[in-house]
């Protein structure tokens, strides 16, 4: 008699344009550790902010079942009454208050309105203790370390008499012995009845710790397996299995000169003291061709490239070096008169001003080229703004018409454009398709080929497997801050890049 | 109806007329809340005109209502553009009341001339600015906690100059500047104002030339420009408007220095805000401050320079305000920088930054003064004209804020 503590059925969940969960079944059995493995926008996150009622009932079809029972959650309130938690990957602690009032918020221990603080003082001991912190409960969260508040977020989660716990990425912060500890933890829960739902990306901690394994893929169960009866690399097969299709506009690039070389480029996080963000990074390259970087979320791909644009990071070490010149780039302007220009990832939060008209977005990065002692020049710069509305096919009523009402992909035809005038040597596309519709996902590659031809030489960096493997002329991926592996396009697959992504060493390397 | 009609038969083909027609609907959405303010003004004034049986409108308390506006008008441009960067200015008041209390003392007991005092007033304006920059950008303190410091201490030092009396009286060259009229030069006996009329007629000519030049370089540079007869259309009204409004103050005595002044500093300020790439990047800072500086953009220098001009504006203000009181006193300036946020407010300035017109601001100023004067006229008691602007600021937000989500 298997012995379910939680059925999803049948869930789908739409967002505007995309179907970000289609079907999906997922089945937990009281008591075990159960994994759910996928890439990035596989839809794992949104498959648990439906089962914590972050997207309450009525905005996804299909039903929840916890101890065989229909629930209907309309906020985080009700889940957690039925007893789930979820642990997000950025911590919910408030920094600023002590262990116990954030153990306790939103459930503060009170009588009529006046919390009792001995109680909370007392409760939270023995949630700590249960955690195995000893810590005094009036420390304040911005004195712990990471590790110490990701189990402060679990006990918080005891303290609610929880069920089933959602951990969502939670070694991603984590060191190994912290990591190792965070094991030890969920396997005490484990005993003591609590059931565990770990959402990863690494896939040898999922051995280590879990017992059945759930992959998702493009927002569709692909199988749910034992631990014990699957291999890395049929978890590998599982997650990459998906038809490459016709769209990538693959065009034979011949490569020149060495344009770019970034040797042992080290950076540190300019926030948390020590922490290693991009370790030793060496990469090279050459006129005309597209370099890819792949690696999961937080592989230190972003970092590494704002890093480059002086736009990030701390205590940065290593050499660049362009067109056989030693620069040392300190703000993003120096870098634009380089000739090396960054398309953010995020295009509404760090790419375009969505309150501006495309004309000036456009002109924003190249303002000297159309201006003389600092006046602008107006009718140049509505001509620059309808040339690169013209050549990027950016449909408009007008160069006047507001950013924030176009598409995505129209969007980034803008953000590219503005970078496009400021006439680069090497182009950093930091995720160029994301949020934008296949058309234009299309036509941006197609602007990539025609750049290439034209000199410039791109560098990708792209979540997609099938973006990177159908467009790079080579591929390096990034793991924890390093350089995993790199390949040929011709060699790599998405089984040998998941694999490295991952955190596993492959051997046949190709330099 | 007829109009539309009108537009189809005269049109050529390359023109559509429906492109015409979006273009105004679409500049009258973009700038919903001026157009809004434009109509609020006027109905503002319609409202007195009938309340004080048309005292209102006539040619000298209108002149009035320019004089008394201009202060918080130039303070308020100025204003628009700190709000645009997401940043906020509080100490206008004190800045206005130092400088008044410096000139007043060096020209009282020092027995300084009016140049050599209203250069220090200046410096001290800009000074001031370098100071509060240099807080706000290199060492990241919240502009709203620097100029709060600045607004205490410099009201400290204002007692401190003034001994808290009033000092008077000052140069009559100096109190001209707030007071005075430009003198008729030809015709003495006239019933008008020769030199002003010149001046009015000047600046017309002036914006006819410069629209029509605009014009000529869009054609020469092969870009589609709206018909001629609208063009000409456009040009005709704006300067009838223009023409409007000196009238009113040349009807009157003239045109007032102070008005000078601030139609000097809002060409500037409009010239900056439209046409320079500082003007430009401080817009970009307001919009996305991460993509402003992902362009390139040295946010730090730029807020800088943006305090050490809105100190040099304040400083004008100053000497224009404390001209028009004629004397220095020790509670010169208060509260006026909230007049001075609630014009750029008005005039369709966004608190979320990014989002602010200079005429906007003025329109703002004239908004706030005709309140004022007219609630002043009508013999109202302050504590319901207070009453009555806090309400009217709050609505032109609330007005802002349901258009955008009607958006």
């Amino acid at each position: 008699m298997e012995d379910h503590i939680l059925e999803m059925h049948k869930i789908t969940k739409d967002f505007p344009g995309v179907r970000a969960l289609d079907n999906v079944n997922f089945t937990v059995d009281r008591g075990s550790i159960h994994a759910i493995v996928g890439e990035n926008g596989a839809g794992k996150s949104t498959l648990m902010k439906i089962l914590s009622g972050v997207y309450p009932y009525g905005t996804y079809d299909g039903n929840i079942l916890v101890n065989g029972e229909e629930k209907t959650f309309d906020g985080i309130k009700d889940s957690e009454k039925a007893g789930i938690a979820i642990i997000y990957q950025e911590l919910a602690l408030v920094n600023e208050l002590p262990i116990s009032e954030n153990i306790f918020l939103g459930n503060e221990l009170a009588d009529r309105g006046i919390i009792n603080w001995n109680a909370t003082f007392h409760k939270t001991e023995q949630a700590l203790k249960e955690v195995g912190l000893s810590l005094n409960p009036s420390m304040k969260i911005m004195d712990l370390g990471v590790g110490q508040q990701q189990l402060v977020e679990i006990a918080k989660a005891i303290a609610k008499h929880t069920d089933i716990l959602i951990l969502d990425e939670p070694t991603s912060s984590l060191t190994q012995s912290e990591a190792q500890n965070l094991f030890k933890i969920l396997r005490g829960l484990k005993k003591r009845g609590v059931t565990c739902i770990y959402i990863s990306h690494k896939l040898y901690e999922v051995f280590e710790i879990a017992d059945s394994i759930t992959v998702l893929r493009d927002g569709k169960t692909v199988g749910t397996r034992k631990a014990k009866e699957v291999t890395e690399h049929d978890l590998i097969t599982m997650m990459v299995g998906r038809e490459l299709n016709q769209m990538f506009p693959r065009q034979p690039h011949k490569s020149g000169d060495i344009v770019l070389e970034v040797k042992n480029w080290t950076v540190y996080d300019p926030e948390v003291v020590k922490r290693k963000v991009v370790d030793n990074v060496s990469f090279k390259v050459r006129r005309g061709e597209i370099l890819g970087i792949s690696g999961l979320m937080g592989s230190g791909r972003t970092e590494l490239a704002m890093s480059l644009i002086g736009a990030y990071g701390a205590d940065i070490s290593g050499q660049l070096i362009l067109n056989g010149k030693n620069l040392t780039i300190k703000e993003p302007a120096a870098a634009i008169e380089h000739g090396i220009s960054y398309l953010s990832e995020d295009r509404k939060e760090s790419g375009i001003i969505l309150m501006m008209n495309i004309r000036d977005n456009i002109t924003l990065a190249s303002l000297n080229k159309i201006s003389k002692n600092g006046i602008i020049n107006e009718n140049e710069e509505i001509r620059a703004a309808e040339e690169f509305v013209g050549k990027l096919k950016i449909k408009c009523s007008s160069i006047e018409q507001k950013t924030e009402n176009l598409s995505g992909g129209n969007q980034q035809k803008v953000s590219l454009g503005k970078w496009l005038m400021t006439k680069p040597e090497v182009m950093i596309l930091d995720e160029p398709t994301r949020g934008i519709d296949v058309g234009a996902k299309v036509e941006i590659f197609n602007i990539m080929n025609e750049l290439i031809d034209q000199g410039v030489c791109i560098v990708m960096i792209s979540s997609e497997l099938p973006e990177i493997l159908g467009i790079s002329d080579r591929i390096i991926v990034m793991h924890e801050g390093q350089i995993a592996s790199e390949f040929h396009w011709r060699e790599a697959t998405q089984e040998k890049i998941m694999y490295c992504s991952t955190g596993r060493k492959f051997n046949e390397r190709s330099r | 109806m007829k109009e539309a009609d009108d537009m189809k038969n005269n049109v050529p083909e390359s023109e559509k007329p429906d492109t015409l027609v979006k273009t105004i609907v679409s500049s009258v959405k973009n700038n919903f809340r001026q157009y809004t303010m434009i109509f609020a003004l006027a109905g503002i004034w319609i409202i007195f005109t009938i309340l004080t049986d048309a005292v209102f409108l006539n040619t000298r308390n209108l002149s009035n209502l320019f004089m008394q506006s201009a202060t918080v008008a130039i303070i308020g441009m100025g204003m628009v553009l700190i709000i645009v960067t997401g940043n906020i200015d509080l100490s206008v008041g004190s800045v206005v009341g130092i400088v008044g209390g410096v000139i007043g003392f060096l020209q009282v007991y020092g027995k300084w001339g009016t140049i050599p005092t209203i250069i220090i007033g200046l410096i001290i304006g800009i000074a001031i600015g370098f100071w509060q920059g240099y807080w706000v950008a290199f060492r990241g303190i919240p502009a709203f906690i620097v100029t709060l410091a600045s607004m205490m201490t410099l009201r400290g030092a204002v007692l401190g100059v003034t001994h808290g009396t009033t000092i008077a009286p000052l140069n009559k060259d100096f109190k001209a500047i707030g007071q005075k009229y430009l003198p008729k030069i030809f015709f003495q006996d006239a019933s008008f104002h020769d030199l002003s009329l010149i001046i009015t007629i000047i600046v017309i000519i002036a914006f006819i030339i410069f629209a029509v030049q605009k014009r000529k370089s869009r054609i020469r540079y092969g870009f589609k420009v709206i018909p001629k007869k609208y063009e000409a259309l456009r040009i005709l009204a704006l300067s009838v408007l223009m023409g409007f409004v000196f009238f009113i103050m040349i009807s009157y005595r003239g045109i007032p220095y102070a008005i000078l002044v601030v139609i000097g500093v809002a060409v500037i300020l409009t010239f900056v805000s439209n046409s320079t790439v500082f003007g430009r990047q401080l817009y970009a800072i307001g919009g996305n401050s991460e993509a402003a500086r992902l362009s390139g953009i040295n946010i730090k220098k730029r807020l800088l320079y943006l305090f050490v001009l809105m100190g040099g504006l304040t400083a004008v203000a100053g000497i224009v305000f404390t001209a028009r009181l004629g004397a220095a006193t020790a509670a010169a300036g208060n509260l006026l920088e909230l007049d001075a946020i609630a014009s750029a407010v008005i005039g369709g300035t966004s608190f979320t930054g990014g989002v602010g017109t200079i005429p906007g601001a003025l329109i703002g100023a004239l908004v706030m003064g005709s309140l004022d004067n007219g609630m002043s006229l009508m013999n109202l008691d302050v504590t319901y004209q207070q009453i009555i602007k806090g309400l009217i600021l709050l609505l032109a937000v609330f007005i802002d804020t349901t258009s955008k989500k009607v958006k």
